[in-house]
């Protein structure tokens, strides 16, 4: 069902167009955004997409759909909550924020690792049901601790640093600081997905057993991608922290869990950008569907995206878009997506589509 | 046909260089016994074909070789190391290799990315985030494995778009991928033109001398043309073995696997 498609990039001087104008828009954005949009239409999704970005890397390319990837986030803004400094007057270590960042990316990682760990035996519907599992289990803990998450109220008045003399909540140098984030991990991925690993990770999802004829240890490959996925949801998490300036248990709810698996799906898994136009997707009508409705109906409203996506284009807003390239014949359309031109040729009987 | 390298290989040390010992294996499904009380050994560099008609356990015996699904009871030796209870992975590292009855393959990646995963995959590095470099070791393995099975100019295909036929030759690249000591076939030549036949006996038969296999293949042809000794398999149990002459000229294997009277798929 995901698969993840290569672009081969056959454009003049290796530069497609049409992504040139992306970048150059992302970064004139903040110049004729008001603050509004450039927090919360800009920086937001950045945050959001980077967190369902962990969830493609596992699902669309190992195969593993995990729910609690939003887990992993909010334990890091957790973490930076507690060791760093909050005006709640319950934890708040008051450590550097340097090492706050790290210790909660790290933290982070390892629980995406111990997650990994207990989910990589499993496949599919299982993955899922166990990984929700922990997510539940991890809402419910921070609800009832008191001591160490603060409950039910969690912990409010977290910044990020003021550095070279600039106060990185502003919305612009926030935005800046979340689009070179997003950037990063976008291109990390793209790059890792024709690494040894990334390869080998595709590798697990097509067929692990015979994987394992190859003398990879699909469990250990399936584990080291969680912890790598880790890396990614903590370090969204530390930036969503700074973002709301607060953190408490709806944070890791069942609501945002689904809502990453949403994101993710919309956007689609075939390859790392989709995401981003899930998130875009998501908080635009986040923001702008109450216009339209009442506040309450907003769930439906996302619901009926979700079928509507899910029905009419299984591989989310990215295959809606390779649809209409290849519709619209842009010449390079074809070889660009590598649209399959042997349909009738025989198909493997050994691979089994898969989430 | 002669292959060269016979008495090459016949000069090979023998005592104790046993690529595989079976000792006692069986393998339960439940009640249905598919393989019972196993004993077997294959010489280091030995090429052993396995017959039998469908049912017979072939395609148990590899699974139980590699661990694919482990045997119920029994010891599997591999080159004189009790691998009985490891992993089908480090197994692999060991220097085994097989390929599957049908083409188990990684369809979203491409022909060069499958070959060269198989040649990495027992090597290091295999959680490296780096892109392998064209000059890296297991790349260049992997494109003389592509020269060799024929798919050159298939390199850069998506496996789902392979045919039949250069599927199961990419099956057999990642077999020979590594350094392989012992190569289990599972039917290798099955829904293969004669001509990709032809490709395959010539790859099977140009093997370097200190790399052993076991075949399971219906076409006598391709089995009793590359095999030195020959076992039969039967509901579960070794039949018999012997030399392909002497597996061929018994009566109780005509009269049980190749009919009675015209054997027109032995060689002629």
């Amino acid at each position: 069902m995901f698969r993840i498609e290569r672009k081969s990039g056959r454009y003049p001087l290796g530069i497609n167009p049409a992504a040139l104008l992306v970048v150059v828009f992302l970064i004139a954005y903040p110049m004729f955004a008001s603050d509004f949009f450039t927090f919360q239409v800009g920086a937001y999704p950045l945050i959001l997409g980077t967190i369902a970005l962990s969830l493609t890397m596992l699902a669309g390319y190992g195969g593993m759909v995990s729910i609690a990837q939003m887990t992993v986030a909010g334990f890091a803004a957790y973490i930076v909550a507690i060791l760093g400094t909050n005006s709640v007057g319950v934890m708040g270590l008051g450590w550097p924020w340097w090492l706050t960042v790290i210790v909660a990316i790290l933290g982070a990682a390892l629980l995406s690792t111990f997650i990994g760990a207990i989910s990589a035996r499993t496949e599919g519907i299982y993955t899922i049901m166990i990984t929700l599992a922990i997510a539940v289990a991890f809402f419910y803990f921070v609800r009832q601790n008191y001591q160490i998450f603060n409950g039910f109220t969690g912990f409010a008045g977290i910044e990020p640093p003021t550095l070279f003399g600039v106060y990185w909540r502003d919305p612009t140098p926030f935005y800046y600081l979340t689009l070179a984030i997003a950037a990063f991990f976008y291109f990390a991925v793209r790059y890792g997905s024709r690494s040894t690993f990334g390869l080998g990770l595709q590798a697990v999802r097509d067929n692990p057993r015979r994987v394992r004829a190859l003398g990879i240890n699909v469990f250990l490959h399936r584990v080291v991608a969680y912890f790598y996925a880790g890396i990614i949801a903590g370090t969204a998490g530390v930036l969503l922290v700074w973002f709301n300036g607060r953190v408490s248990p709806g944070i890791v709810g069942v609501d945002m869990a689904i809502d990453i698996l949403v994101i993710a799906v919309v956007g689609g898994m075939r390859a790392p950008i989709g995401p981003f136009l899930g998130a875009i997707a998501f908080v635009l009508l986040e923001n702008f569907a109450i216009d339209l409705i009442d506040r309450e109906r907003f769930n439906t409203v996302i619901g009926l995206a979700f079928l509507l996506v899910v029905l009419f284009s299984p591989d989310g807003l990215l295959g809606l878009w390779r649809r209409m390239e290849s519709r619209i014949r842009l010449p390079r359309a074809n070889a660009r997506w590598g649209v399959r031109a042997n349909r009738d040729d025989w198909h493997p009987a050994g691979s089994p589509e898969r989430m | 046909m002669n292959e060269p390298g016979t008495a090459a290989r016949a000069a090979l040390p023998q005592a104790g260089q046993f690529a595989l010992e079976l000792n006692a294996v069986s393998r339960h499904f439940g009640a249905l016994v598919a393989m019972a009380d196993i004993d077997m050994t294959v010489r280091a560099g030995e090429r052993r074909a396995v017959l039998g008609s469908n049912g017979a356990g072939k395609t148990t015996l590899f699974n139980a070789i590699t661990g694919d699904y482990p045997p119920t009871s029994g010891r599997v030796r591999l080159f004189g190391e009790d691998v009985t209870y490891l992993p089908v992975h480090e197994r692999i590292r060991r220097g085994l290799r097989r390929t599957y009855q049908i083409s188990l393959l990684f369809s979203g990646l491409t022909v060069i990315e499958n070959i060269f995963l198989a040649c990495r995959g027992v090597g290091r590095g295999r959680h490296s985030l780096f892109r392998p470099r064209r000059d890296d070791g297991a790349m260049e393995m992997a494109e003389t494995l592509l020269h060799a099975v024929h798919l050159d100019d298939r390199r850069d295909t998506p496996v789902a778009e392979l045919s039949h036929g250069q599927q199961r030759q990419l099956e057999v690249a990642l077999a020979l991928s590594g350094a392989p000591r012992l190569i289990l076939f599972d039917e290798p030549a099955a829904g293969l033109s004669p001509s990709e036949r032809g490709d395959l006996v010539e790859i099977l038969q140009s093997l370097p001398p200190h790399v052993g296999f076991i075949l399971i293949e219906h076409d006598m042809d391709v089995a009793l043309r590359v095999a030195e000794r020959v076992t039969m398999m039967h509901n579960g149990r070794i039949f018999k073995q012997g030399t392909p002459d002497e597996i061929e000229s018994d009566p109780e294997v005509q009269e049980l696997y190749l009919g009675h009277g015209d054997n027109g798929g032995g060689r002629a």
